[in-house]
């Protein structure tokens, strides 16, 4: 009779293919996973005590470093709960912007999501590629704000700057050059019978699960769940324009890379639907120089490139809000890594946490 | 150009006891319900804690199958010093509510675990950032802070600059107090 006996094992939070400082607790028999038990709080910096100690326009910039590969999101996010408390209604001209910056920070994140995941299936070339025009998205990114990845690109009342001269075009050159080079990663890919035998039938998640656990953006989507915010509660200008929102059909880990791919293309429709209607105009509503609001309870929520992202804010009255919480869309999607990854192999928990597209920044806040 | 950027001016909250969900919700629960109202589009129900679980679940009924958040809230200055704000999505019509619940300190409120499996580590850090504590919950321990912290760190009374946790990384690196060793250490 051979002596069976389950195994516990460490994986992080120093580890490459946790994607920050996540730390795993497995319990395996064998290769097989029995349990995972996450632990999360080590990259913790109480952004939510900073936001109560400081006026409703300081905390713009705190924001961009909660999900840090995606700023312009968690800008529009914060800036829009606050515009709610207000009753604030954005200048035409300055919402075409932020959907547009939206968007272009989808792409970009994407693009991370795309490289980092294929690297720790073990696809190296994806790598290179996505973070060449990645470069191009962060070079747009410079020239509107000076900064390629804390942008702090939105003000409460719309935006800080006004497009500068020809970025329009910088920007419709981008296109031009991703429609082409987005068939790339999917030659690579989409057909690759390694990639599939490593992502087709991992990770499942059924619908019910899905909202059971309250998951939302991509990995809701890939179970088959039509929710987006920006159609679901549509904010900015996103009623007047024309896009779709894939959804997958087995839960698994290759449908939620079919979403992300497609978003990417949808994402490309809305830039150039942008670029047609953006009007002329004002940027900034006026009269916010001093920021007051009285008693009330707002949320409100965008859709970032990980899923639904809200700002829950009460003011009391003061300067300073009274209690601002926050939303984050991989902290509540990383709750159901455990129930994706019971069965499977260790190698596939590299898989499942890469599709999930967590960011540590986010989760521990 | 006539832009509309001027100031709306801020919204006032507005009684909706006449809404069909709240009259729907009153016939049942009667007195727990405690109020209603509208803030801009968002309709918020004060409830009385014992009713929390059979409301979440005749609301599941009626659709709203999905839990968007749960936001712990410390108010010194009331008698229930502790609240919780829940959110629920209905994807039916899009539509979003918000349940109030108002607590206080060492107060048990019923875990949303048992209805949905998501309410876990929301509740978890509601424990964990204001010592709200739940009954029946799977797994009540700390979440982002580590085991063993003494404090909750998103009550009004903690203090920003933290405090001494007593932990010492390299004792004879670092002097007590943290930071770096001051310039006489160094050419000493």
């Amino acid at each position: 009779m051979l002596d069976v006996q389950e195994l516990e094992l460490n994986m992080g939070p120093q580890h490459p293919a946790t994607h920050g400082v996540l730390r795993l607790i497995l319990k395996v028999d064998g290769e097989r996973i029995v349990d995972a038990k996450p632990v999360i709080g080590y990259l913790h910096r109480g952004t939510e005590k900073l936001f109560e100690n400081q006026t409703y326009p300081m905390n713009v910039p705190h924001t961009d470093r909660l999900d840090y590969i995606a700023a312009a999101t968690n800008n529009h996010a914060y800036c829009g709960a606050v515009e709610k408390l207000l009753g604030v209604e954005v200048p035409r001209r300055a919402k075409f912007i932020r959907v547009m910056l939206d968007e272009l920070q989808r792409i970009a994140s994407h693009l991370v999501w795309l490289a980092t995941h294929a690297l720790d299936i073990g696809a190296m070339t994806p790598f290179f590629y996505t973070f060449r025009e990645r470069e191009l998205i962060l070079d747009l990114f410079e020239e509107y704000c000076g900064a390629r990845l804390t942008l702090n690109c939105m003000t409460i009342g719309g935006v800080p700057e006004d497009l500068p001269e020809g970025w329009i075009d910088k920007l419709k050159e981008f296109i031009s050059i991703f429609e082409e080079k987005i068939w790339d990663y999917e030659n690579l890919l989409t057909d690759n019978r390694i990639w599939k035998k490593r992502t087709i039938g991992v990770g499942i998640i059924s619908p019910e699960d899905a909202i059971n656990y309250g998951l939302t953006g991509p990995p809701l989507r890939g179970s088959g769940i039509k929710y987006d915010v920006r159609r679901a509660i549509p904010y900015e200008v996103y009623p007047e324009l024309d896009f779709e929102i894939p959804i997958g059909k087995n839960g698994d880990t290759y449908d939620r890379y079919l979403v992300r791919m497609e978003e990417m293309r949808q994402s490309i429709r809305i830039l150039k639907q942008c670029i047609e209607k953006i009007p002329d105009g004002e940027i900034q509503t006026k009269g916010l120089k001093f920021i007051k609001p009285k008693p009330a309870e707002v949320y409100f929520s965008v859709e970032a490139p990980k899923g639904e992202l809200g700002f829950h804010i009460i003011s009391d009255g003061s300067p300073k809000p009274y209690r601002v919480r926050v939303r984050p869309p991989s902290f509540i999607n990383l709750q159901a890594l455990p129930s994706m990854v019971k069965g499977h192999l260790i190698a596939d928990v590299v898989a499942v946490i890469g599709t999930l597209d967590i960011v540590l920044g986010e989760i521990d806040r | 150009m006539s832009q509309q950027s001027e100031k709306k001016g801020q919204p006032e909250y507005l009684d909706a006891m006449r809404n069909p969900l709240v009259i729907k919700l009153k016939e049942k629960f009667k007195e727990n319900i405690l109020d209603a109202k509208t803030y801009g589009n968002e309709l918020t129900i004060w409830i009385s804690k014992d009713i929390l679980i059979p409301l979440c679940k005749e609301l599941w009924e009626n659709n709203f199958i999905y839990l968007v958040d749960i936001m712990g809230i410390h108010q010194p200055n009331k008698e229930k010093n502790f609240a919780l704000s829940y959110i629920l999505h209905n994807f039916k019509n899009n539509e979003r509510i918000r349940l109030k619940v108002e607590i206080k300190e060492s107060e048990l409120i019923p875990s949303l675990t048992e209805i949905w499996k998501g309410a876990n580590w929301l509740e978890r850090e509601a424990y964990d950032m204001f010592g709200i504590l739940f009954s029946n919950h799977p797994n009540l321990e700390r979440i982002l802070m580590w085991e063993g912290f003494e404090g909750h760190p998103l009550r009004k009374d903690f203090p920003l600059k933290g405090i001494n946790t007593g932990a010492a990384i390299y004792p004879d690196v670092y002097p007590e107090g943290g930071g770096p060793p001051k310039k006489e250490d160094k050419n000493a």
